[in-house]
């Protein structure tokens, strides 16, 4: 069995605590573990640790192996463990802070995820919407899982439900310049 | 009655029958629908895991824009929704938050518009009544289960629509059109969003669920309010078949469309020819029954 040092963990750790639970406004020894949010977690199957165990981590101070589980990126923010949880924690909100401060120091907990994002978010940049055909593209290429998803390309195009062109706006610099901005302000737009 | 309409990215490619349908059902219904000009996409939930600014500026462009006018904004689509509901939440909440917004969108936003469902404004402002009083072609005998998803009704905080566990107002529209809506416990469980698509192994079973809850309570379709949960349910239900090793068969509705075939459109003008499992043979099926009723 893995030996932690806990009293170090939290002494350390101050400082990332007090981000997370400003970010998230969630107070982290609110919890009590039940465990209702993993119970009803409908993506837990995938989870290393669940919405239950990332809280834990948390309230431990061992934020590095939070923010290296996969838990936070698998959360498909369905909001169904804020609606349950007995004590108001607002888990999906959590999650993201945790995710956030996980990008900030360049670590990917689900790099999957990770890259699906990057590319959706560069495509709104470039066109001020998402360009599917693109965005799975480099999906499939960054991932090492090129003809994923393949087969229903055509399907979709038979049905007119795939742009071969992005459909851009006309004011691309206006989208451009938010990106700009939330960038300067330290946001993590890349 | 006049609204701006945030069509939403979906809506121009694999949601494009929802985008037609709901156009068709609010004019047949007196609504108009200003579509918001040059409207860009709402960050969906990329911006929303990336950053936190990002994602209440992208859709604050779009309630800006909306607000100029003076209108209400009327979302086909759950994420999109939960996005601007989320921007409405923060500014309400933060004055420094809405200085900040406006800064990053260089726009004026004083967060007097809201955003609001399709469903919202047909139920609810338009009414079941005037509905009732449009049905020409009763949907008698088809038994739905009426899907909601997550994102309309949670967290209620920010969404302020209907319950969170148990929505009604999709169920009281089936009815009102004449068909059955069957009682089902995954009414609100997650499709999954893009799960099914970056994590295909933990996506598909969530899809699998809901198909397998909706056709155990006897539903012969499944009724959808978002092109998000429709895309994984009727796109990817032959892979989730395969994966499973189960079939389903189960077409899957957006509400729009089956309110036009109800309201007289032929399937084909409701839109009903882009789906992947195709619906038309048990619209036929029930067309049938009634005329040899
Ligand atoms: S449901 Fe709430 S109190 Fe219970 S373990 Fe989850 S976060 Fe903690
Ligand atoms: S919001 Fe995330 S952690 Fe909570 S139930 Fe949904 S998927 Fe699970």
């Amino acid at each position: 069995m893995e030996r932690l040092s806990l009293s170090q963990a939290l002494s350390s750790g101050q400082a990332f605590k007090e981000r997370i639970e400003a970010a998230s406004g969630v107070t982290l020894s609110r919890c009590y573990q039940c465990g209702k949010c993993t119970a009803g977690c409908p993506a837990s199957s995938g989870m290393d640790y669940g919405p239950r165990g990332i809280i834990r981590l948390l309230q431990l101070g061992l934020y590095e192996k939070a923010m290296r589980s996969n838990t936070p990126w698998i959360c498909a923010g369905c909001q169904t463990c804020y609606v349950r949880c007995p004590r108001d924690i607002d888990m999906p909100k959590l999650m993201e802070a945790v995710r956030q401060e996980a990008c900030r120091r360049g670590i990917v907990g689900d790099k999957k995820t990770e890259v699906f994002d990057r590319a959706f978010l560069r495509s709104i940049e470039r066109f001020g919407r998402p360009h599917e055909a693109s965005i799975m593209g480099e999906y499939n290429l960054l991932t090492g899982q090129p003809f994923k998803d393949i087969m229903s390309g055509p399907a979709m195009l038979a049905r007119g439900k795939l742009a071969l062109l992005p459909s851009r706006i006309k004011n691309i610099s206006e989208i451009k310049k938010i990106f700009a901005r939330v960038r300067a302000k330290g946001g993590e737009a890349r | 009655m006049k609204y701006a309409y945030y069509p939403g990215c979906a809506l121009e490619t694999t949601a494009k029958e929802y985008d037609h349908s709901t156009r068709l059902v609010a004019r047949h219904l007196g609504v108009e629908l200003w579509e918001i000009p040059d409207w860009n996409c709402c960050g969906a939930s990329a911006a929303h895991r990336v950053d936190h600014l990002l994602a209440l500026a992208l859709p604050a462009r779009v309630l800006a824009l909306a607000e100029e006018q003076g209108l209400d904004i009327v979302v086909p689509c759950a994420a999109c929704y939960n996005r601007m509901k989320a921007v409405e939440k923060a500014v309400r909440e933060s004055e420094e938050m809405r200085k900040t917004i406006e800064e990053i969108i260089e726009r004026s936003y004083k967060g007097s518009v809201s955003a609001r469902s399709v469903l919202d404004v047909l139920i609810n402002q338009v009414g079941l009544e005037s509905i009732k009083a449009q049905v020409k072609r009763p949907l008698a005998g088809l038994k739905l289960a009426a899907y909601y998803g997550c994102l309309w009704v949670r967290p209620p905080c920010i969404t302020a629509f209907d319950d969170p566990e148990d929505p009604m107002t999709m169920d009281r529209l089936v009815e009102a059109l004449g068909g059955e809506a069957v009682p089902w416990p995954y009414k609100t469980e997650c499709c999954g969003a893009s799960l099914p698509t970056a994590r295909t192994d933990v996506g598909l079973g969530m899809v699998y669920q809901i198909l397998r809850r909706a056709q155990e309570a006897g539903a012969v379709a499944i009724v959808t309010a978002c092109p998000i949960c429709h895309l994984n349910l009727d796109m990817r239900q032959k892979q989730v078949e395969a994966a499973f090793q189960e079939e389903f068969n189960l077409p899957i509705f957006y509400f729009t469309e089956l309110m036009a075939v109800a309201f007289g459109y032929s399937p084909k003008e409701a839109g009903l020819t882009t789906h992947f499992v195709n619906p038309l043979p048990l619209l036929e099926s029930s067309l049938e029954r009634r005329e040899t009723a």
